[in-house]
């Protein structure tokens, strides 16, 4: 499953990185804090996450993470969006609380690191 | 290149296309996104499904079973003899050949030639549906598959152009001693820019043959380092020493120091303010992110004189 597939199951709202969604989702992560998912991240996951600041994509981008979804439909920083698209790292958009997207990736198949 | 070599380079292409349809299953290629109808639907309510899905022809599912095909060419002919509100059961080939998804795309591509249709339903061993195959489907299932190759064979023509650069600089060049040095700068108190170091710095290695393993442990590192710096210090400088044996990451600052080191290596203890909680950090989890990073890990500190931090990372661990 790529990234495009989830955007399209879930709606997801593409802020950052649209030409970078064809990549393959090794599986998931959920945490808001940013120690803890570079700790733990795994190459090619998707991140979901509440947090919407420039730093979300250093470690998106260290981790080499396959794309960030934001919960709540909270909206990524002006920061967040020129950084994101320098590193080409995708961030999507979810009206969904973390708990509720969460949920479905694991029904969609994508699994923890 | 003479027409000769264009020719076999053609004939190469073709057997690696050949190749894959041995390796390649129908499940892989096939279209698992399947719209069915039922047998009591009528050929009027077909040909609207047809034109809002921009599709030629569907399974006929009855009960979870797959009980027959339907195609425009059925359409066609219920146009024509004025029956197109006759049901599908009634217009409906019920003699149809499948395909599992287990099966080789060799199978497939021979059942093709053999019957003629133009799609083929895809059971699962349960006999169940599970998808739909075309010749459309097909050619982009090995268009796929030869990206990848490509793409894989790239990366690896990439890897051993660039993976012995650094190693082979060193045993090229001889010196008593020889290193690159890279300093950046980095602003106490903010986190806005924080991370800006630790990316450089990870490029700056990358440009110089570093494998990315390695970068990322390295980045990582680095990346933690900063941002302590960044939300505990006044300041301070990131030091990165590339040398023949491995590199060396270094965060220097000038306070407040660390009054207890033991303490402060303790997964998921903190004493960060709240701004820099509220941005996601100071979970106490850094520093031993740094210590799993790195091969070599040292920390020394004095209150209030500041913090020095070595981490040396081995190119082969």
């Amino acid at each position: 499953m790529n990234l495009n597939d989830l955007v399209k199951e879930f709606g997801l709202d593409v802020k950052t990185g649209s030409g970078h969604l064809d990549r393959e989702v090794t599986g998931g992560y959920v945490s808001d804090l940013l120690s803890d998912v570079l700790a733990h991240g795994e190459e090619g996951n998707v991140w979901v996450t509440l947090h919407i600041h420039q730093n979300i994509v250093a470690v998106a981008s260290h981790k080499d993470l396959a794309g960030v979804i934001l919960v709540q439909g909270r909206q990524p920083e002006k920061d967040t969006i020129a950084q994101a698209e320098k590193e080409n790292i995708p961030i999507m958009v979810t009206d969904l609380p973390a708990f509720e997207v969460v949920g479905r990736l694991y029904k969609a198949g994508i699994r923890g690191a | 290149m003479t027409p000769q070599e264009k020719e076999q380079e053609t004939l190469d292409r073709v057997s690696k296309t050949q190749e894959m349809v041995y390796e390649i299953t129908v499940g892989e290629v096939m279209a698992a996104k399947v719209f069915t109808v039922r047998p009591d639907q009528t050929m009027a309510e077909l040909s609207i499904l047809m034109r809002d899905n921009r599709i030629s022809g569907t399974p006929v599912v009855e009960d979870g079973k797959l009980v027959g095909m339907i195609s425009i060419a059925d359409l066609i002919n219920a146009l024509s003899s004025n029956d197109i509100n006759a049901p599908i059961r009634e217009k409906m080939k019920t003699k149809v050949e499948c395909l599992y998804e287990d099966e080789l795309l060799v199978h497939c591509i021979a059942k093709f030639s053999r019957y003629g249709y133009r799609r083929y339903p895809v059971l699962n061993r349960s006999e169940e549906l599970v998808g739909i195959i075309t010749k459309g489907s097909i050619v982009e299932g090995l268009l796929k598959k030869l990206e990848t190759e490509y793409e894989h064979a790239e990366t690896k023509a990439d890897a051993t152009r660039h993976r012995p650069t650094m190693r082979k600089f060193f045993e090229d060049v001889s010196a008593d001693e020889i290193s690159f040095t890279f300093k950046f700068n980095v602003a106490g108190q903010t986190l806005k820019e924080a991370g800006k170091a630790a990316s450089e710095l990870k490029n700056a290695l990358k440009k110089l043959g570093v494998c990315p393993p390695l970068l990322r442990r390295i980045g990582v590192a680095t990346y933690e380092a900063e941002i302590n710096l960044a939300s505990y210090t006044k300041g301070g400088e990131i030091r990165a020493q590339v040398e023949k044996w491995g590199i060396t990451v270094e965060a220097i600052d000038s306070g407040p120091g660390i009054p207890d080191i033991e303490r402060a290596m303790q997964p998921g203890y903190s004493t960060a303010p709240d701004w820099v909680r509220e941005l996601g950090f100071g979970a106490g989890m850094g520093l031993v992110n740094m210590k799993k990073c790195a091969d070599e890990m040292n920390l020394k500190s004095a209150v209030p004189d500041g913090t020095h931090l070595t981490m040396q990372f081995y190119y082969t661990s």
